[in-house]
């Protein structure tokens, strides 16, 4: 078997495509203060783990610098804005700008927020010349409020990048943004950089005690030497040094457009019209998910009504939303917002339907015997939901609390637990009851009657001792029963230091019929908690 | 439930058949917690009421329980529903239901197979339980709490039979009470054909 000689075998032909890369600086910043509505004058920093992350040109002109600590930053600049750093911000303030640029330039590839590259091939035949598409490529952003944008050309994406930030050494850079090396004077180009810009940093260690410090020198070696001695990324590192960058630009398919947007002209302003109005709009939005091979788990409703209130929701699916769930759900939540039933207070102009969660299909595709057991309880249930109502429905946990009522939780079917009450279970609840739990408990507590045997209402004075010994309990109806047996008063004190807090004692009580109360002393009267029956 | 097997005609809960229990929403919680704890998905309607803590006790399973507290005027829409999804439905019973809308859930509950208990009579039900004696220990005059419970289970079957039951509370219910009561009565709590505390009969 014959091998290949060394040289050769470098992980893609070294051939040079022609690259333009357009560089927002700062792009943090810029999205901080796009995101914040802040004028560019404005001096921000953004604060990551307590130092700063990044600041905008007005605050490094008062001496706040990268790496700075948030109070030493603001004790330079004392009109400082802060915010904490984001990275979801950044790239969702860059998908404006990479949709602006699909306009006019198909086949972008994001490299970071900030950051991206095209062929330079196809633009500079459109357009006549380098020059020229980079040209109508600055316009283009600065038509979305973008000013500051750099282009650079060149053999490479690496090359590229750097002639645009280069830009910023020009004589001019306010005027001149865009830097175009041409054709084969990009290795020329890069050799003075210094050999930080590979992001190598045990590779640059090395290659300085060789003897070499810049790319240029480390481009003068032979590549089958580079890549006998560092190995593949060694080898890489090189490819980029010589202005031929190893990948070339992956062009990024915009995102199939998912939301559904439905105007209402007139507004609508009666909860059936609208579903009405919407149910081809649910069925699209389903469809389009479907074709798009995916289903949506977490779905986001946007209401606008026409006087200008506007109530977002997510609603959780325990599958995933069909056309009539997601009708269901922006019935409930128009229902949900308080409005008197099907009539609204202002009628309702657009309606947005966006999927916040999309999951694979062929994760939640039937089984071809069926599926499994519980598929058919979501059915169902989601039936008696679109019925009653969201909240109709209700799965229950146990949480920790004094008072019965607090030590059950109620969540709407499809609704994740709550973790909060799980939590809150396992913590000590002094005052809590001892024994069974009680089977029916009383949404609002009943009122009762305590007597003993004078016929005067039992009580507790304030040193915590009884009154009198209870004899009677009066029921309602009007029912009177001799108590045969009882325990209390067990004091029950929940946040004395606020004034919400209660003052009450408990009694456990069984009258002569054998049946077991709980009932409660609270401010002179007495009430049923609950009943052991 | 080897104590409620017993007097429940066929020896237990029969798919398509419905159930009434009069005055304990315990002894419901009894009928469901076999079930439950064998995997069974339970539904309780129309009972705003109901102690999911004291239905945890029994060893209902809570994530395989379904509430809807208040159905307002659609409980036989709701109720029909339920039927097609869940083993067993617990249900309060409206004051007025139209015998041909029970006979229509009862032809609904026997084409899915799942089994009914209502509190408050029930024109079709396969038996008709109530609580007719309770005795509380652990309570005195001012001391000690609510410790265990003896039920007296009467069954009136739809053929005229009748049993009676005892049922000792703490042999259907986990929690760390339970355990230091058997430990401290050993000689009462002792396995699933326990002592008899009021002499059972069969008529």
């Amino acid at each position: 078997m014959k091998l290949p000689p060394p040289g050769q075998a470098a992980p893609a032909a070294p051939v040079s495509t022609r690259s333009m890369v357009l560089w927002c600086p700062d792009w943090p910043i810029t999205a901080a203060l796009r995101e914040h509505l802040l004028p560019a004058e404005h001096p921000v920093a953004l604060i990551e783990k307590g130092e700063v992350f990044a600041c905008s040109p007005a605050a490094r002109e008062q001496g706040v610098k990268r790496g700075l600590r948030l109070r030493e930053a603001q004790a330079r600049c004392t009109s400082l804005t802060v915010l904490p750093y984001e990275p979801a911000q950044d790239a969702r303030s860059f998908e404006p700008v990479l949709a602006a640029v699909e306009k006019i330039m198909p086949g972008v590839q994001l490299i970071r927020p900030g950051l991206c590259a095209l062929h330079a091939k196809g633009p500079a035949r459109y357009y006549g010349s380098e020059n020229h598409a980079a040209a109508v490529l600055l316009k283009a952003l600065a038509a979305i409020g973008l000013t500051a944008a750099r282009v650079g050309v060149a053999d490479s994406p690496f090359a590229a990048e750097h002639a645009a930030r280069s830009t910023e050494f020009l004589d001019e850079p306010e005027s001149d943004s865009v830097w175009i090396i041409p054709p084969g004077e990009s290795p020329a180009f890069l050799s003075s950089f210094p050999l930080e810009v590979l992001e190598e940093p045990a590779l640059a260690v090395i290659l300085r005690r060789l003897g070499i410090r810049t790319l240029g020198d480390f481009a003068a070696l032979t590549r089958a030497d580079v890549r006998n001695r560092f190995g593949a990324e060694g080898a890489l590192a090189h490819l980029k040094a010589s202005g031929l960058d190893h990948h070339s630009v992956v062009e990024r398919k915009p995102p199939a457009e998912l939301d559904v947007v439905v105007h209402c002209e007139p507004p609508l302003a009666r909860i059936d019209e609208l579903t009405f109005t919407l149910r081809l709009s649910a069925e699209k939005f389903v469809d389009r998910l479907r074709e798009a091979g995916l289903v949506c788990t977490v779905l986001s409703v946007r209401l606008q009504s026409e006087s200008g209130e506007e109530s977002v929701r997510s609603w959780r699916h325990p599958r995933w939303f069909d056309a009539d769930d997601v009708l269901d759900r922006v019935r409930w939540q128009l229902q949900g917002s308080g409005n008197v039933e099907h009539g609204l207070r202002a009628g309702i102009s657009r309606v947005q339907l966006a999927p916040e969660t999309v999951e694979d299909l062929s994760d939640h595709a039937d089984g071809l015997w069926g599926t499994g057991p519980d598929e058919n309880i979501h059915h169902g249930l989601a039936r008696v939901q679109s019925m009653l109502g969201h909240g109709a429905v209700l799965t229950a946990m146990v949480a920790g609390g004094r008072m019965l009522t607090d030590r059950r939780v109620f969540i709407p079917w499809g609704d994740p637990p709550s973790e909060a009450a799980a939590k809150s279970r396992d913590l000590p609840w002094p005052g809590q009851l001892p024994g069974p739990a009680p089977a029916t408990v009383f949404d609002q507590p009943r009122p009762v009657q305590v007597l003993d045997c004078a016929g005067g209402s039992v009580d507790v004075d304030e040193r915590g001792l009884l009154t009198g010994v209870p004899t009677v309990l009066v029921t309602e109806p009007p029912r009177q029963s001799a108590i045969a047996s009882w325990a209390g008063p067990w004091p029950i004190v929940e946040r004395w230091w606020d004034s919400k807090g209660r003052a009450l004692n408990r009694f456990q009580v069984v009258d002569d019929s054998g049946r077991a109360w709980l009932l409660l002393l609270e401010d002179h009267h007495w009430w049923a908690e609950a009943s052991y029956d | 439930m080897p104590v409620l097997a017993g007097i429940l005609p066929g020896g237990g809960l029969q798919a398509g058949a419905a159930y009434s229990v009069t005055n304990s929403t315990t002894l419901a919680m009894a009928l469901l917690a076999g079930p439950s704890g064998a995997g069974a998905w339970c539904s309780v309607i129309g009972m705003p009421t109901f102690s999911v803590e004291a239905a945890a006790g029994f060893g209902i399973a809570l994530d395989k329980l379904v509430l809807v507290p208040h159905p307002g005027d659609q409980w036989l829409t709701v109720t029909a529903a339920m039927v097609d999804v869940v083993s067993i439905v617990l249900t309060c019973v409206p004051q007025h239901v139209a015998p041909a809308d029970a006979s229509r859930l009862m032809a609904r509950l026997r084409q899915r197979g799942a089994a009914l208990v209502t509190m408050g009579r029930w024109p079709h039900s396969e038996a008709t339980l109530s609580v007719t004696g309770s005795n509380w220990q652990g309570l005195g005059s001012g001391t000690g709490h609510l410790r265990s419970r003896r039920m007296r289970i009467t069954a009136h079957a739809s053929t005229g039979r009748s049993r009676t039951a005892d049922l000792w509370l703490p042999d259907l219910q986990h929690g760390p009470w339970s355990t230091s009561l058997s430990n401290s009565v050993p000689a009462v709590h002792g396995g699933t054909e326990q002592q008899e505390f009021f002499s059972r009969s069969a008529s």
